[in-house]
């Protein structure tokens, strides 16, 4: 292996960091394991991660070597594959483990995997094909209709399963290359208004405020900039968001309500919808600064943390390792993270650098939301922790990500 | 792009600042409350020991079943599940969950469970969340059905109990086991003691994990013990020879201290059924059962005394000095009396003469007694009978006890009969009739008067019983004995209950009895048998009083004076150690063999009486 990264010059530091992650992941699995009145699916659950992590390095290794012309030429027909295997996913989709509600997961002769984590990879490959072939910025709220549209159809497939994690994935996604193909901040918040809007909506004198202060920075600042048919394009979807947000919120499934409420306040519910914010947030309070040790976390052990293996890792790391593993911890995505921003900075090729940016998103909304609901930042939502939660296709698509990242940071033009 | 990883992570970091470091005190606080349970450890209630260090009641090792409170569907199916390894109805079941809702708190299963149960239960433990099993001391009572009414019995408290001042909040909570009734109930305190605590870790599927190691446990306080006056061989004995299927009570004295010997109420039942919670068939049973054996017979029970209290009337005579031991009234008794414009019969028709005062108590004579009565008049009567307590309780160590029904002056028949009573209510009075129903207790406590000086302290049961003020007769010894020698030409030879209480070792003296019931006067049954005694040795003074009553058992001196001298025979004997026989009387040892030697020389009179008569037909 070492010699492959040799020859290939590929970023080591990047691959390390992650494979750091992954070994630091499995370790948290098999502490997760580790139980009062043990239970076989959980206690062998590293062991399974493990042989993942095999396959996903055999992965990783094969999809380095190819070509980045190659996977250029993938990135359309695989984001056409994907999108319909989304769209397959609502008609035979079912659901598993934590998200047991959520249809998510198409299972091809015994073997399962969620179609939404190809759709990723694929949804970015596309945007960045995209929006490497502009010959122009984009400055107006029409050029973002393209864009828009690409990550908006798995978007809303994946909304529609409903999986409001992986959609929010997708969003970090969009921001994240739309600001690497240079869309001027401005525009990016205020195409992002209308979705302030809906949550604003909820109480009318805040709404009303809010759209009086988003006009009026249209009209000082930047009207030069903006056509008159986008501007009332905003100001409509605006609107409409607003009047929008109570048939939305009438929508949702119930337990997607509570955890919005729950967010809020979680002792509304401390058996219920609460339930999981609060065992967390205990399992963390109790980790206090050094943490109880490995392996020996109170609540952990007495199986009061929900999915500690799979979404809620991060509770075990806090419990077990304190303040200065969940620092730690988030210190090492901060440094991943930060290594995709500075490879896209070096990377030769625009469609690199959008590639590795559209990678950064997806991982900093995972990395936010999944640690964040731990805390009671975030809702909760099933969304899993890239390289430490338990999950095999997870797994190895994060890998294949990394594969991707590094062999188009190391093509040279 | 730095910038922003750098403030979304930072948001992160600085939460878990929050949470892991400034607040983290009151999260280990929680995390603790949350695993960490604060369980009773049960006492062990104190011994009950007889007067001999006998053990009466004690404790030995059970196991409980108890479950902690949950999400009522949960804790439903885990009920459902036990059902398949206990015996646990539908119906107790849902009492069960209703339980944990009220109060929040763990709640009992089964408080003394079989060792099948436990282990069957121990075995999946997995499938019983918030099941636990626990030592707890399981009461054991000696004597069993020969004392359960003066023992009483133990059960969970109830929460009515617990509203009321004799279960203080600072002292007992739900699930607690508890005196219910007898003496068990009367000495709670004492007996109780303090239960402990400990911290247990669970899990959070509500599985015992172990006792938190960050809290010591607080050890319970067993209860005290409690020396009781009772002999226990005597009680044992009292039950083994009252006849089998009658009902009736015997009490048993100490004339010294008014220290109760032996307290027995016949049928009676076996407070060990209740240890753990009586099953619903059983306590049906019990309930229902005509001959009421949950009835205390001995303290509860109200019976006309009948000739019995012809000793209180010549107690009283003698006392209010209207009477002398020696004389004579001055109306023979011809089988009737005539006073005021009516006759007045005498139970036996033939007639008894004049009778001194002894005489008149030994042939039971109604027509000395109506007279005596008309010499004490009826105003003085009710007071004295007042003031001696015939219509109070005695103040005996018990939770329950009948007041006696004797009216407190003329007003009582105004009130209960209304019309002004006249003199010759004292004459019926004065031969038991009348509106006088005492307890066994009561009657035992007044014959404890006659055996000594005069005086009566309150009986009680416990060593160290609350004092209770007794009474006193101002009887000179002289009048003591003139009433004993009545007692005596009871059971002396040509006595109506000689046969049955003439022992080899020991003088039984005593008083007969035929109580009228509402069933006899319509001569649907046999009257009430009484005999009340006392027995000591031949010239000594009475050691015991007892007083034994057999309803519908038609002969005191028959049925009831045989359990007084049998009784009394037994104390004296164990009291010295002597060997114990069965046959005892002189009636049980002719109807199994000749006349025994001893009888002779005890009762040569007997002999000299029939050589006379026999000679006399020559």
């Amino acid at each position: 292996m070492a010699a492959m990264l040799d020859r290939w010059t590929l970023d080591r530091p990047l691959v390390l960091g992650i494979l750091a992650l992954s070994t630091f992941g499995i370790a948290m699995i098999y502490s997760a394991g580790q139980v009062h009145v043990p239970n076989a699916v959980t206690a062998e659950a590293w062991i399974r991660q493990s042989r993942w992590l095999v396959i996903a390095l055999v992965a990783f290794s094969t999809i380095s070597r190819i070509s980045v012309r190659w996977i250029e030429w993938a990135a359309l027909p695989a984001y056409i594959v994907s999108v319909v295997l989304l769209a397959l996913t609502l008609v035979i989709g079912e659901g598993r483990g934590t998200a047991a509600g959520v249809k998510s997961w198409i299972s091809i002769g015994g073997f399962g995997f969620q179609p939404a984590e190809i759709a990723k990879i694929a949804t970015i490959l596309w945007l960045a094909q995209l929006l490497s072939t502009r010959d122009t910025g984009l400055t107006s709220v029409r050029d973002l209709i393209m864009p828009g549209a690409v990550v908006g159809l798995p978007l809303g497939l994946v909304m529609l399963q409903p999986d409001l994690g992986t959609g929010m994935a997708f969003v970090g996604i969009l921001f994240a290359m739309l600001y690497w193909a240079a869309t001027p901040v401005w525009l990016l918040v205020l195409v992002a208004s209308p979705v302030v809007g809906l949550f604003l909506a909820s109480d009318t004198v805040i709404w009303s405020t809010y759209i009086l202060i988003v006009i009026g920075c249209m009209i000082l600042f930047l009207g030069s900039r903006l056509f008159l048919f986008e501007s009332v394009a905003l100001v409509l979807a605006n609107f409409a968001s607003a009047t929008l947000a109570r048939p939305l919120w009438d929508s949702l499934a119930t337990y997607q309500r509570n955890r919005i409420l729950v967010f809020l306040d979680p002792e509304v519910d401390p058996r219920g919808a609460g339930y999981q914010v609060i065992q967390s947030k205990v399992a963390l309070g109790s980790g206090e600064f050094w943490g109880q040790g490995f392996t020996h976390g109170a609540q952990k052990r007495l199986d009061f943390l929900p999915e500690q293996h799979t979404d809620f890792i991060f509770s075990v790391v806090g419990e077990e390792l304190g303040f200065v593993g969940t620092t730690l911890t988030i210190l090492g995505f901060a440094y991943v993270l930060t290594r995709l921003v500075r490879l896209a900075g070096r990377a030769e090729s625009p469609f690199a650098g959008l590639v590795l940016l559209g990678i950064f998103g997806a991982w900093l909304v995972h990395v936010f939301v999944n640690v964040g609901m731990t805390v009671g930042v975030v809702p909760i939502t099933g969304i899993p922790l890239p390289f430490v939660s338990y999950g095999g296709t997870f797994l190895l698509m994060s890998w294949v990500a990394v594969a991707i990242a590094v062999r188009v940071a190391h093509e040279r033009t | 792009m730095y910038a922003a990883t750098g403030v979304i992570l930072g948001v992160l970091i600085l939460a878990f600042f929050r949470v892991q470091v400034i607040q983290s005190e009151g999260w280990v606080l929680r995390a603790s409350s949350n695993r960490v349970r604060i369980l009773p450890i049960p006492a062990p209630r104190g011994t009950i020991y007889d007067r001999n260090g006998v053990i009466i009641a004690d404790n030995v090792p059970g196991y409980s079943v108890t479950i902690l409170p949950g999400p009522i569907d949960s804790v439903r199916a885990t009920l459902n599940r036990m059902s398949e390894h206990m015996e646990l109805s539908e119906e107790h079941r849902e009492r069960i969950i209703a339980r944990l809702r009220r109060f929040g708190r763990e709640v009992i299963i089964d408080s003394d469970a079989d060792f099948a149960v436990v282990s069957a239960i121990e075995e999946r433990r997995a499938d019983f969340p918030g099941v636990y099993i626990d030592m707890r001391p399981r009461r054991r009572y000696h004597l069993g059905a020969a004392a359960g009414h003066l023992t009483g019995y133990v059960g969970e408290v109830t929460a009515e109990e617990l509203a009321t001042p004799t279960f203080p909040d600072s002292l007992y909570e739900a699930g607690m086991i508890v005196g219910k009734i007898g003496i068990e109930r009367q000495y709670e305190s004492t007996l109780q003691g303090r239960q402990g605590v400990r911290w247990v870790e669970f899990d959070a599927r509500g599985r015992i994990v172990g006792d938190f190691a960050g809290v010591e446990r607080v050890a319970p306080v067993e209860g005290e013990d409690l020396h009781l006056n009772l002999d226990f061989g005597l009680q044992q004995w009292i039950h083994q020879i009252f006849p089998d299927s009658m009902s009736g009570a015997v009490v048993a004295l100490d004339p010294e201290d008014g220290g109760v010997l032996a307290m027995y109420s016949a049928p009676g039942y076996d407070p060990n059924l209740f240890t753990g919670g009586i099953d619903v068939d059983t306590w049906a049973g019990l309930n229902g059962d005509e001959a009421k054996p949950l009835f205390d017979r001995a303290v509860l029970g109200l019976y006309a005394p009948a000739s019995t209290w012809k000793l209180a009337s010549a107690g009283i005579a003698l006392d209010a000095g209207v009477v002398t031991p020696d004389e004579v009234m001055p109306d023979p008794c011809e089988g009737t009396w005539f006073w005021g414009n009516r006759f007045w019969g005498c139970w036996d028709r033939s007639g008894h003469g004049f009778n001194t005062l002894a005489e008149a108590i030994g042939n039971s004579c109604d027509v000395y007694f109506y007279q005596l009565g008309l010499r004490l008049g009826l105003d003085q009567l009710l007071d004295r009978s007042t003031e001696i307590g015939f219509s109070t309780q005695c103040g005996v160590d018990l939770p329950q006890e009948s007041r006696g029904i004797f009216p407190r002056g003329p007003e009582y028949w105004q009130e209960v009969f209304g019309y002004r009573p006249t003199e010759g209510e004292a004459l019926n009075l004065a031969i038991g009739q009348g509106p006088n129903s005492q307890t066994p207790l009561k009657m035992a406590q007044f014959y404890v008067a006659l055996a000594g000086d005069g005086s009566a302290p309150a009986p009680s049961i416990a060593r160290d019983a609350p004092v209770v003020e007794g009474w006193e007769l101002n009887l000179a010894p002289n009048h003591i004995a003139s009433l004993q020698e009545g007692l005596r030409m009871v059971t002396a030879p040509g006595g109506t209950a000689h046969f049955g209480t003439a022992l080899q070792y020991w003088d039984v003296i005593g008083k007969t009895g035929t109580g009228q019931n509402p069933l006899s006067v319509r001569g649907l049954a046999e009257d009430h048998a009484w005999f009340a005694g006392m027995a000591g040795l031949p010239g000594g003074a009475p050691e015991i009083v007892v007083v034994a009553i057999v309803e519908y058992g038609e002969s005191g001196g028959q049925v009831a004076a045989p359990i007084v001298a049998k009784a009394a025979d037994y104390y004296l004997r164990s009291k010295r150690g002597m060997p114990i026989d069965t046959i005892q009387t002189y009636r049980e040892h002719i109807m199994t063999g000749p006349v025994p030697p001893w009888y002779r020389e005890r009762f040569p009179q007997a002999f000299e009486a029939r050589a006379q008569a026999q000679g006399g037909g020559d």
